[in-house]
C-alpha cells in the first residue's frame, strides 16, 4: 500500500492530513500490518487538547496494546465513532479511516514531520526489508 | 539487529514460513511464525474446521531403561504408573518448594521407553533437570529434540484431513493417545491426539530435515484445502490455549508459582506410592489449609483489555492481584483474563466484580468459571479439557 504524497507521518507511525489549519489523524498502513487484527481503539474526547509528541490514545489488536501520538499539538474537534463499532477499518482503510481530528495550535509543527517518501524510507530501514 | 537474528533458533520450516509472509518474533529464541493470515481468522480456523501449526521449538526427551518408569516417577508429579503403552499424561515438574519446572506431557512408548515433549523456552533447563533428577536410575536419557518436526493438525475438520494422508485408523485413536504409522509415505510416525488448542486434533513427529517438512507440511495443506485449513502461529495459539484455560509457562505457571495456585492439583499425585520432588512441600501447602492465592478467570464487563501484568484491584481500591494471560478473545467475542487473587475469589459460583488497572483507569471485570471455552463432546471419542503444552 502506497503512502499518499498530501499527508505527513511521524516516527511512531501516525499520519496527519491538513485542510484549512483542521488535522485528520489516523495510523499508518505500517503500524496496521505490525499491530495485526485492531479490536479497540481509545480515542480522545471531543474539547480535549492533544499536545505533540505526547499519548492521546491508544488502539488494541488481539495481540498488543499500543499507544498512539499525536503528530501535532491542538484541540479535538471531532472523532471517528465508527470505530467504537468498527476497529478493525483501521486495518481494511488504514489510510482512510480517520481517529480524531483537531484544530491546529501550531501549524509550524507539520513542518517537523516526515513527508510520504521520507516516511517509507524510515519504515524500510526499521523493518530491514 | 542482525547479529540478533543470526542468533536466533529456527526450525526445518523457517524459510516456508517467511515464504509464506508470516510475521515472525522471538519466541524463547526462536524464530517461529506469530501470524499468517491473522490471529483472528487463524482462531476460527481451528474453533470451526481446522489449522496448522509448526511446533518444532517444542523439545523431546526420551529415557530408557530398566528404570526408567522410576526415573520418571521421580520428576513427574503425574502418576506414570497408570499409563499404557501408547497412552499420553499431562504432568508437571516441580522444584523441591513446589513450584513449576515446566508442564510436560509424558508418553510410554514401551515398558522402559518414555518420551517427555517439554516448552520450547525452558528447553535446556528442562533438559538439564530431567538429566540430574534420572541420575539415580539405571536410565538412558537422549534429547532427541532437533530429530523431530512437530506438526499440530488442530480443529474439528483435523481427523478428516490426517486421514487422508495415513493409514492409521484415527478414529480409533483416543484423546491422549498415540500410535505410529505411515504418514505421507513415511514410516513409524509418531502420530498423538494432543494438542494445546482445546479443539479435537493431532500431533505428528516427522524427520526433521527440511525437504520432509516442506512436503509433509505441503501434503497437509493440500489435504486441508477443502476445509479450509489455515497456517497458524504463534498468536492464535495463544488466543486459542487461553480460551481453553491452559497454562502457558512463564504466565500461569512459573517457578513462583505452586501446583495448587495453578489449579493443577489434580494432575499432583501424592499418593502413587513414590516421593515425587515437590511432593512434600504440596503435603504442606495442603496441610496449611491450601495455597492464599488462585488462578481465577475473569471476564471484562467494562471495554478494556487485560493485558498481562496488569494489576488487580477491589472496590476499595486496594490492589488484590495481578493478571498472568489476557486477550480479547476471537471465538467467545469477549475480553478474557487468566489472574492471580486472593483464594476467596476463586469461588466462581459466585461472580465478584474485581477492577483491572488499564493504564491508570479502573476497568470493572467479573470472577468466571474456566475453562472459558469448552468444545462440544464429539460422539466417537470422550476428550476431556486436559490442558498440554505451549
Amino acid at each position: 500500500m502506497s503512502y499518499p504524497d498530501t499527508y505527513r507521518y511521524t516516527r511512531e507511525h501516525e499520519w496527519i492530513h491538513v485542510e484549512n489549519g483542521v488535522g485528520t489523524v489516523g495510523i499508518t498502513d505500517h503500524a496496521q500490518s505490525t499491530l495485526g487484527d485492531i479490536v479497540f481503539v481509545e480515542a480522545p474526547k471531543v474539547g480535549a487538547s492533544v499536545e505533540k509528541s505526547k499519548v492521546f490514545g491508544s488502539v488494541e489488536s488481539v495481540k498488543a496494546v499500543s499507544d498512539l501520538y499525536a503528530p501535532a499539538s491542538g484541540e479535538v474537534t471531532s472523532v471517528n465513532d465508527e470505530l467504537a463499532t468498527a476497529p478493525e477499518s483501521l486495518n481494511t482503510d488504514p489510510h482512510g479511516a480517520w481517529i480524531m481530528r483537531i484544530q491546529l495550535s501550531s501549524p509550524a509543527e507539520i513542518d517537523g514531520l516526515l513527508s510520504a517518501a521520507d516516511y517509507e524510507k524510515f519504515v524500510s530501514e526499521e523493518t530491514g526489508h | 539487529m542482525p547479529a540478533t537474528e543470526t542468533a536466533l533458533r529456527k526450525t526445518a520450516l523457517n524459510a516456508l514460513h517467511r515464504s509464506l509472509k508470516a510475521k515472525m518474533v522471538d519466541f524463547g529464541g526462536w524464530d517461529m511464525p506469530v501470524e499468517y493470515a491473522g490471529v483472528s481468522a487463524e482462531h476460527m480456523a481451528v474453533r470451526t474446521g481446522v489449522g496448522l501449526f509448526d511446533v518444532s521449538h517444542m523439545g523431546d526427551i526420551q529415557l530408557r531403561g530398566p528404570q526408567s518408569l522410576d526415573a520418571v516417577q521421580k520428576f513427574s508429579m503425574n502418576d506414570a504408573s497408570k499409563l499404557q503403552i501408547g497412552q499420553a499424561q499431562y504432568s508437571a515438574m516441580l522444584y523441591p518448594q513446589g513450584t513449576f519446572v515446566d508442564d510436560i506431557i509424558v508418553h510410554k512408548l514401551s515398558d522402559n521407553d518414555y518420551l517427555i515433549v517439554i516448552n520450547a523456552g525452558t528447553r535446556e533447563k528442562d533438559h538439564q533437570w530431567i538429566r540430574q533428577q534420572a541420575q539415580p536410575f539405571k536410565c538412558h536419557v537422549s534429547d532427541y529434540s532437533d530429530h523431530y518436526t512437530q506438526l499440530a493438525i488442530q480443529g474439528p475438520r483435523a481427523a478428516e484431513v490426517l486421514q487422508k494422508l495415513t493409514d492409521l485408523p484415527l478414529s480409533e485413536i483416543k484423546n491422549y493417545w498415540f500410535r505410529w504409522g505411515k504418514v505421507c509415505g513415511l514410516y513409524n510416525v509418531m502420530v498423538a491426539r494432543t494438542g494445546y488448542t482445546g479443539e479435537d486434533g493431532f500431533e505428528i513427529y516427522i524427520p526433521s530435515d527440511e525437504a520432509t517438512s516442506v512436503r509433509v507440511w505441503n501434503e497437509i495443506m493440500e489435504a486441508g484445502r477443502e476445509f479450509g485449513i489455515q497456517p497458524c502461529g504463534l498468536g492464535a495459539r495463544n488466543t486459542l490455549r487461553l480460551e481453553s484455560a491452559m497454562a502457558l509457562y512463564g504466565h500461569e505457571i512459573s517457578d513462583t508459582i505452586n501446583v495448587y495456585e495453578a489449579n493443577l492439583g489434580r494432575y499432583a499425585k501424592l499418593d502413587k506410592g513414590v516421593d515425587f520432588t515437590g511432593a512434600e512441600a504440596l503435603r504442606k501447602v495442603q496441610e496449611g489449609g491450601g495455597p492464599d492465592r488462585r488462578l481465577v478467570g475473569l471476564e471484562m464487563i467494562d471495554r478494556g483489555i487485560a493485558r498481562d501484568g496488569y494489576p488487580l484491584f477491589d472496590a476499595d481500591g486496594k490492589q488484590i492481584g495481578e493478571v498472568v494471560s489476557g486477550s480479547p478473545a476471537p471465538f467467545l467475542k469477549k475480553n478474557i483474563a487468566l489472574a492471580y487473587l486472593p483464594t476467596a475469589f476463586a469461588d466462581v459460583s459466585t461472580p465478584r466484580e474485581v477492577y483491572v488497572g488499564i493504564r491508570g483507569t479502573m476497568v470493572k471485570a467479573l470472577t468466571t468459571p474456566t475453562p472459558f471455552y469448552k468444545r462440544a463432546k464429539a460422539a466417537t471419542t470422550a476428550p476431556t479439557a486436559t490442558p498440554s503444552l505451549s
